[in-house]
């Protein structure tokens, strides 16, 4: 499963900014979500949500192993228990979509539930119901 | 503190740089729920009755209110509030966007400045980091520009409400702007942050909003964002915005036209919603947590100009600064739209204010020499931007217009102030109500001035009869009521509106958020007290019967509609003085249009009655007693 983005669609509303801190942390607080909206204003006046890509690049640089794939899903599952908070992963991140938050001491990625996807009323972010073909295939990214 | 509100309140006093945090006063929220009930008694309370609004004693508020931030319908808006010099009353403006909720996240119910700084500042709030910093770097610039440079200085994660060069030097109609597009636009609230040196607010915040039942609230919400992604009204809303009612009202005959001359434009295809979203549409825009996205940020391209962002033009700064100046080209008002907003003039009081220089252009009170060699037509770009040149650096007669419209009649004389299309100075909205009476009634009574988010009845004068005023009052009364409630809330209305959200699932969001258990009818009391504190206050203030400041411009009765459907049409002196009887009865004032203490009591409000009494302006005891409830449940079809 992956998040499809259509950037021209997007209006900024961060709805789904929302949805994700409550159903993941029981709280209304966005500054704890998973993914992100770019802002290009004034010129050209356009946004860009920013979500996982299942690039697999914070697995690779993770020096305590914490981070692992599920191969079900395709999402990177991060291991509360192994995670330092140490940041390498954040710094890597193509789509700067790891989180970390003072109240935590494990970064935040997503977990690819969709909650964000049903409650997008421009179609910004939407369910893709594939999986990466190389992750479907056991492979590295 | 009950849930859904911070618990912190900042105290800053520019003057001397003081910054306090202090316990936010639980029982003044619950009393008066937050926005612009809270706003409204704290002017109330510390605002000396003889003060200068754009002196060191009056207060500058900025709060959110119960909604804003918190996961439910249109809860993005954030308050500012004053007293307003363009009114001389009580003042309170909103806007969407994102620092309602920012500054909620960041830990804060409310900011009060009082005081005035010796030097230019922003205020950088991060959290619970409060800094009061140096601004002469970004004095001068414009609204829009200075939010970007910001955003660039400080990060992209800011939320930033600025003023422009018009807040700056005090002009009266001043706004405050924040993301690229949205204003508190009303009653001058940023002449008066400009009058306290403040160029700019920044915040950020990631702390969590505390709500008393987060999975029942959850679940509210949800519930409401899927059935309403299928209401009929969700597809024409998110392509066109208010924009849609452009050609409506023009099919309606409320469309100011040329000052409000004639209530129809023979050319409306050229610059409706149609046209602004075919032509210079850029991306469709949303404030935080909004499904409907009714922003239209669109780029106006002009040759011989420098091409320009300008979120809008909505329907009311398209009506004023369409029609209203007698445009015919859309780009044209997506230009003046965005030189009004880098300006930082209210879109709204700005279009009546150049529409007033028109009309006193096409009937020789001011003439070309008045203007620097320039003319001020119908339909020129070229003369609005050279006009607003003049007043933004009050030049001249420019220095006449930067009071508003009021005050520019008043300047000029010679009979304008029949068409300066004004109430208790605040410029009306953009609908003409001689065709639609109810609405004429809402200007009128309106306690900022002539502004339709107090009351819009144009659906109601359809249904109920355009050339009736009967039945009017008790309808304009309830809306005054209920639209208010959703900027003491700090929500936006327009669910309600336009998606049929009922007020009692908005009561209900409140609850699930505080732990309260009020109903609908008890929300609609606290807005009545509200309203009823207002109207004191500003008796209090201007000294006179309130009677005396509650008729509009002499157009409004003196002249029928030339032209289009309405032909013919409009109110009589008769008709416009029988409303005011009737809205006053209702009410619970007396014939002068003053509170009585009977119903002040009512409210929970014996000591405003003491202090209208010592003024000498309460008003006298109603034969029969006060009318039990006040105003007439409604549900208007549309806004």
């Amino acid at each position: 499963m992956r998040i499809k983005v259509n950037a021209d669609n997007c209006t900024g509303c961060r709805l789904c900014r929302q949805v994700c801190a409550i159903k993941h942390f029981e709280e209304i607080n966005p500054a704890k979500a998973a993914l992100w909206i770019e802002a290009k204003f004034p010129d050209p006046g356009k946004y860009k949500p920013h979500v996982c890509i299942q690039c697999g690049k914070c697995v690779k640089v993770c020096p305590e192993g914490a981070i692992s794939r599920d191969t079900s899903t395709g999402a990177h599952i991060v291991d509360k228990t192994k995670c330092t908070n140490c940041g390498i992963c954040v710094s890597t991140c193509p789509e700067k979509v790891i989180f970390q938050h003072p109240d935590l001491n494990h970064v935040i990625i997503c977990d690819f539930c969709m909650e964000c996807t049903t409650v997008c009323n421009v179609d910004a972010i939407t369910k893709w119901d594939v999986m990466k073909p190389s992750i479907a295939a056991g492979k590295e990214a | 503190m009950a849930d859904g509100f911070t618990g912190t309140t900042l105290r800053i006093n520019l003057s001397n740089g003081e910054i306090k945090k202090l316990p936010t006063d639980r029982k003044l929220m619950r009393d008066w729920y937050g926005g612009r009930g809270i706003v409204a008694k704290i002017c109330y309370d510390e605002v000396p009755r003889d003060a200068d609004p754009l002196g060191p004693d009056n207060v500058f508020i900025i709060t959110s209110g119960i909604l804003s931030g918190a996961f439910t319908p249109g809860g993005s808006k954030v308050e500012f509030g004053s007293v307003s010099p363009l009114t001389n009353g009580q003042g309170d403006s909103n806007m969407g966007g994102h620092l309602g909720p920012a500054l909620k996240f960041a830990g804060f119910d409310l900011v009060i400045f009082s005081g005035i700084s010796p030097k230019p500042v922003y205020i950088c709030i991060d959290n619970d980091k409060v800094e009061i910093r140096d601004a002469t770097k970004y004095w001068g610039m414009g609204s829009l520009d200075c939010e970007h440079v910001l955003k660039q200085d400080l990060g992209e994660d800011f939320e930033i409400a600025t003023i422009g060069p018009s807040g700056e030097r005090g002009i009266l109609f001043s706004c405050i702007s924040h993301d690229f597009g949205r204003q508190a636009g009303r009653t001058g609230q940023g002449a008066v942050m400009g009058s306290k040196k403040i160029k700019a607010i920044a915040v950020r915040g990631n702390k969590a909003i505390k709500v008393h039942n987060l999975e029942a609230l959850y679940k509210h919400t949800y519930d409401i964002i899927q059935r309403t992604k299928e209401h009929p009204n969700m597809e024409p809303w998110q392509k066109y915005g208010t924009s849609f009612f452009i050609r409506w009202s023009n099919d309606n005959a409320v469309m100011p036209t040329r000052n409000f001359q004639t209530t129809w434009y023979e050319d409306v295809e050229k610059i409706d919603g149609e046209s602004l979203v075919t032509k210079c549409l850029v991306t469709h825009k949303a404030c935080f947590g909004c499904w409907m996205n009714c922003g239209k940020y669109s780029k106006a391209v002009i040759e011989g100009k420098k091409t320009v962002f300008a979120e809008g033009p909505e329907y009311e700064t398209g009506a004023l600064c369409g029609p209203n100046l007698g445009m015919h080209d859309i780009n044209h008002v997506v230009y003046i739209n965005y030189l009004l907003d880098n300006y930082g003039m209210d879109s709204m009081s700005g279009g009546g204010v150049m529409a007033f220089a028109m009309e006193c252009f096409e009937k020789g009170l001011i003439t070309e020499k008045d203007l620097e060699g320039h003319t001020m037509k119908w339909g020129s770009i070229d003369d609005v931007e050279h006009f607003l040149d003049m007043v933004v650096n009050q030049r001249g007669i420019g220095a006449w217009f930067a009071g508003g419209t009021r005050k520019a009649a008043e300047k000029i004389g010679k009979g304008s102030e029949k068409f300066a299309m004004q109430v208790k100075g605040q410029e009306m909205s953009g609908y003409d109500g001689r065709w639609a009476p109810g609405m004429l009634l809402s200007y009128m009574t309106a306690d900022i001035g002539a502004h339709h988010n107090r009351s819009w009845t144009i659906t109601v004068d359809m249904a109920e009869g355009r050339e009736t005023t009967e039945g009017r009052a008790k309808i304009v009364i309830y809306l005054q009521h209920i639209r208010p409630l959703f900027d003491t809330w700090c929500s936006c209305r327009l669910f309600w509106g336009e998606l049929d959200i009922t007020p009692e699932e908005y009561a209900e969001a409140m609850n699930l958020i505080t732990g309260w258990s009020d109903t609908i009818d008890q929300a609609l009391k606290v807005s009545e007290k509200i309203w009823n504190l207002n109207r004191c206050h500003y008796l209090e203030r201007n000294k006179a019967n309130g009677r005396t400041f509650d008729y509009p411009p002499a157009r409004s009765w003196e002249d029928k509609i030339p032209s289009g459907p309405g032909k013919g049409k409009g109110v009589s002196l008769e008709q416009v003085e029988a409303m005011l009887d009737d809205y006053y009865r209702e009410r619970g004032w007396d014939k002068n249009g003053n509170p009585s203490r009977a119903l002040l009591e009512d409210l929970g409000m014996g000591f405003a009655a003491d202090n209208l009494e010592k003024s000498g302006f309460l008003g006298k005891p109603l034969e029969g007693g006060i009318p039990k409830v006040r105003g007439e449940k409604y549900k208007p079809k549309a806004f």
